[in-house]
């Protein structure tokens, strides 16, 4: 085998057959400590009656903490992470999360501070936000900022409503929504839970939107469109200017999707081609850690016409500089969130964009985009690239060349991890049959990158010369590969207490 | 280049430049590599109508010291850092948060790894998913439960979607009038556009919900445990109320400590169970990250919304896990999806599974009794000071009490003396203006609740 010679992931000897917490529980142990109880002690059963007092929590460990912090630790270890190298993720960006950030958001004030604080005892909190609404407005060129969805696919939810609301404020009743064919799936499922019909519009051979058949579909049922851009190709739209007419001549609305913000930092504004809400995911541009799958946090930004229809409260800043939330937003579309949205993560972003300013924004666009074209070079001749031209921060192979040898996409993800990197996204964008969407991000250094590029050119020539050793992989992961059939197939989705059986 | 960070070939030490990855002489050859003459040549596919050529007038970059210096200025404008006594919960509970669980997830492997959907480099956060899963189904008597959603008010909000998904009709949705109100604000918000009907169960004068006879228009009835006023609802007689009905049987808990002491929504015939996990190993960060989940039966799991970790075996036949059940999901289902969520609340999720791990078989409980005896010894304490008990029904670590007058001006005079004795609920309801939500537990001592109670009768006599 040709894997490169420092692999993260082939850690077997230091590994160990973990087990499940309940398997390591035995009476007696405990893991937590409490104070003395300083007041009288009440029994619930004759507080509330025995009949409102449950048993035993059943199956629930009895470890200690030396046990828990084992556990946890160990089975870590299986786990990849950001610290270790390049998660080469399209359409995720998922880049080195600074260490002053978890510093930063542990602050006594932040992280112990209640939402219903009185707002004069929240000031820094409240300026915070309002500070972070501000950089955000001038970083997408859109008047307002909400910082109130929780993730990406939140923030779509109270765009698409809030074009909702704003058309049926003038009594307006449009249906549908358009949304390109290489959309995230988000797109189509936060249209229908609006109650809107979602309407698909083809790609052209340019891979951008088929201008034609969009003015074909647009008329005086559109709600909106809901267009990533750059979108899931890497591309710019480059006919945004007529994308944008056609949509507001036909009086809807354009819903862009921000997860791609990480390629137009300073380059480009959403407000200035003609987007009408914008959101942004902070845990992919400003690099709030992802978490194995979160918190995410999913502000949007609004056009002028919009903000009366934002989710409440608002933060607000009266003569006298103090801050206050503003609850008394009777066009609102309510609350999304049960409080104010992910607080934590917003004290993450803004850290970020304040250790950058404008022209470190600037920088990581520029480096984010350099980055993607350089391992679309080293790799074009070598995987089939279906739009051979100048890409943004992500690039789209398909695995057309190594089918051939009877590997597939997910085949190269996994024989990738024998190399000690995390695997690109696969399958996506579903324009691109057997796509491998890359994403470097601008925190990979030149070597990291040509050490991706020759691992993915070794296993191009591995498809050819001995295509089994990719179709089995990985073989240096403590796990070998995964069977996802059986899993779905009869499902079990959790512990069960050997007694309960 | 306009565009060069600083001046020379370094990259700006003043700010950001230390994440860059890249420096100057490898941009130079990486930019002759994609035959590019300089770097906007690459941004020559953004039309230049849409361009943006100036700078962005962002405030300065700071460097980590000026960073971490501004953000403590900004931190120490909060109450937390003038050591103020708060006492309040209202589904976003002050608990201790032992230094072990901040410990582990902050370990990069937790912190930073993307969603496990390639199972053989994502085994841990899957492994504990699976494990969080089976402890919320033993605390709540459930059968299946997601990986989390954003917190408990989206959480309702995905339960009456899915009730109406499981009912195939349009029709009325009874909440109780203990309902966190901003969990139903945000339910309605999810349904605005959805043929659901919305109809309030009053409480009674004890504080518990009055269940109403429910008709053949009714999707899904929706209690709290505890209720947002605190009280221990009778989830067993109003199971067995809903239980004869057509209706959807939903549960929520914006306190799921108390879970550890009261029967369980399972066993009350509760269909979907939902609410807010924060209380397990997570801070209260001004409102968020919070931990929203979902449980239901096992014959409803098509219908959950979320991410689901399950048990397999890789090709040697070891022991593993991977996500399952995915064409629920807006990835593959798309406009169809149970739900559009993606990212979920993971790492908070874990924090609650190692807290939940921690206190173990008997631990939770123990922390819920101490809880109780705070909370009705604070409860007694004010009662002695000269507030009304509002409801008589049985409590957990939150109470209701009427202080006679505008409750907003005692918080506000309180909080003047460097304590909040609650949330005035007044801001939710004007009928209620007079009425203080307290929340107690392992974190405030006797000599605290002794001063709450004496900064009460101070302010309001």
């Amino acid at each position: 085998m040709t894997e490169t010679k420092t692999n993260p992931m082939a850690r077997q000897g230091q590994l160990k057959d973990e087990g499940l917490i309940f398997e390591r529980s035995s009476d007696g142990r405990v893991g937590y400590s409490l104070p003395v109880l300083d007041v009288p002690e009440v029994d619930p059963v004759s507080a509330w009656g025995a009949d409102a007092v449950r048993g035993d929590i059943a199956g629930f460990p009895e470890v200690s903490e030396v046990d828990v912090v084992r556990h946890f630790t160990r089975i870590s270890q299986h786990n990849y992470g950001i610290d270790l190298g390049l998660h080469p993720l399209g359409s995720c960006t998922m880049k080195y999360n600074p260490k002053l950030h978890e510093v930063v958001a542990r602050l006594r004030g932040f992280a112990g501070a209640h939402p219903f604080l009185p707002d004069e005892q929240s000031q820094g909190a409240l300026e915070l936000m309002w500070n972070l609404e501000r950089e955000l407005v001038e970083i997408t060129g859109m008047p307002h900022v909400s910082l109130q969805p929780a993730a990406g696919a939140q923030g779509e939810l109270t765009g698409i409503m809030m074009i909702a609301a704003y058309h049926r404020s003038r009594g307006d009743n449009r249906t549908k929504v358009l949304i390109p064919d290489s959309a995230h799936g988000t797109n189509p499922a936060t249209a229908a839970f609006c109650g809107l019909e979602p309407v698909e519009v083809p790609s052209n051979e340019q891979g951008t939107i088929d201008i034609e058949a969009l003015r074909a579909a647009a008329g005086p049922d559109t709600a909106a469109l809901m267009l990533t851009n750059p979108n899931t190709l890497g591309l710019f739209e480059e006919r945004i200017d007529e994308i944008a007419s056609i949509i507001h001549d036909a009086g809807g609305l354009i819903y862009c999707d921000g997860a791609n913000l990480n390629a137009i930092l300073g380059k480009a504004r959403p407000g200035d081609f003609g987007a009408d809400v914008f959101h942004i995911n902070m845990h992919k541009t400003f690099t709030t850690p992802h978490g194995g799958g979160g918190p995410g946090c999913g502000p949007v930004a609004l056009a002028e016409h919009l903000e009366p229809f934002r989710p409440r409260p608002v933060v607000v800043r009266d003569a006298d500089g103090t801050f206050r939330l503003d609850h008394d937003r009777p066009q609102s579309i309510g609350k999304v969130h049960g409080f104010y949205g992910n607080f934590a993560m917003m004290v993450r972003g803004y850290a970020y964009i304040r250790a950058h300013g404008a022209l470190g924004l600037r920088q990581i666009a520029e480096d984010a985009v350099l980055a993607a074209n350089y391992l679309k070079e080293r790799l074009k001749n070598d995987y089939e690239l279906p739009q051979d031209r100048t890409c943004m921060h992500e690039v789209v192979f398909s695995d057309k060349k190594q089918k051939a040898h009877g590997v597939t996409a997910m085949d190269i993800c996994k024989r990738l991890m024998d190399f000690g990197f995390h695997p690109p996204t696969v399958y996506f964008p579903l324009v691109v049959p057997g796509a491998l969407m890359i994403e470097p991000t601008e925190t990979v250094s030149r070597q990291e990158l040509d050490e991706f590029a020759d691992a993915l050119l070794a296993i191009a020539r591995e498809c050819e010369q001995d295509p089994e050793v990719v179709t089995s992989a990985p073989h240096t992961t403590y796990h070998r590969r995964l069977d996802e059939t059986r899993a779905a197939r009869s499902p079990v989705l959790r512990w069960v207490p050997p007694s309960a059986d | 280049m306009a565009s060069k960070p600083g001046a020379g070939a370094r990259n700006d030490v003043r700010g950001g430049g230390r994440y860059l990855s890249l420096g100057q002489a490898e941009r130079a050859e990486m930019l002759a590599a994609v035959k590019a003459e300089s770097i906007d040549e690459l941004f020559d596919p953004i039309p230049q109508a849409a361009r943006f050529s100036g700078d962005l007038e962002l405030q300065p970059q700071m460097a980590e010291q000026e960073l971490l210096a501004h953000l403590q200025e900004l931190s120490a404008r909060n109450a937390p850092e003038q050591r103020t006594l708060a006492f309040l919960g209202a589904g976003c509970n002050p608990h201790y948060v032992p230094a072990h669980v901040d410990a582990l997830i902050q370990r990069q492997e937790f912190l930073t790894a993307y969603t496990p959907y390639q199972a053989e480099v994502g085994q841990g956060t899957l492994q504990a998913i699976f494990e969080f899963q089976s402890l919320v189904c033993m605390l709540t008597g459930m059968d299946v439960c997601n990986a989390s959603v954003y917190d408990g008010a989206s959480s309702v909000a995905e339960a009456v979607l899915m009730a109406r998904r499981l009912a195939r009709r349009a029709g009325k949705v009874l909440y109780s009038g203990g309902l966190h109100p901003n969990y139903l604000e945000v339910t309605r918000t999810y349904a605005t556009y959805l043929d659901i009907e919305f109809e309030e169960m009053p409480v009674g004068e004890d504080g518990r919900t009055v269940i109403p006879d429910i008709g053949d228009d009714v999707i899904a009835v929706v209690l709290q445990q505890p209720s947002f006023f605190g009280v221990v609802e009778d989830l067993r007689a109003a199971g067995a109320r809903i239980g004869e009905s057509r209706a959807k049987f939903i549960v929520a808990t914006a306190e799921p400590l108390a879970l550890a002491l009261t029967t369980t929504p399972g066993e009350s015939g509760a269909d979907i169970v939902v609410g807010e996990l924060q209380s397990f190993g997570n801070g209260m960060n001004y409102g968020g990250p919070l931990v929203g989940f979902m449980a239901c039966r096992d014959r409803d799991k098509r219908n959950l919304p979320g991410r689901l970790a399950g048990e397999t075996v890789d090709a040697d036949g070891k022991r593993g896990f991977v996500l399952t059940l995915s064409t629920r999901e807006q990835h593959i289902r798309r406009a169809k999806a149970t739900s559009n969520i993606c990212t979920n609340e993971a790492l908070c999720a874990l924090a609650a599974c190692i807290h939940m791990c921690s206190l173990g078989r008997h631990g939770l409980a123990d922390l819920a009794r101490h809880n109780l005896a705070k909370a009705s010894y604070a409860r007694d304490a004010l009662v002695a000071a000269g507030a009304t008990l509002t409801y008589t029904a049985p409590m957990f670590n939150e109470f209701v009490v009427d202080v006679g007058t505008d409750a907003a001006l005692v918080v506000a005079a309180c909080a003047e003396r460097g304590l909040v004795p609650g949330v005035a609920l007044g801001r939710f309801d004007p009928k209620r203006a007079t009425q203080l939500l307290v929340c107690a537990t392992e974190v405030h001592s006797r000599a605290q609740i002794d001063e709450l109670a004496a900064a009460v009768r101070e302010v309001t006599t």
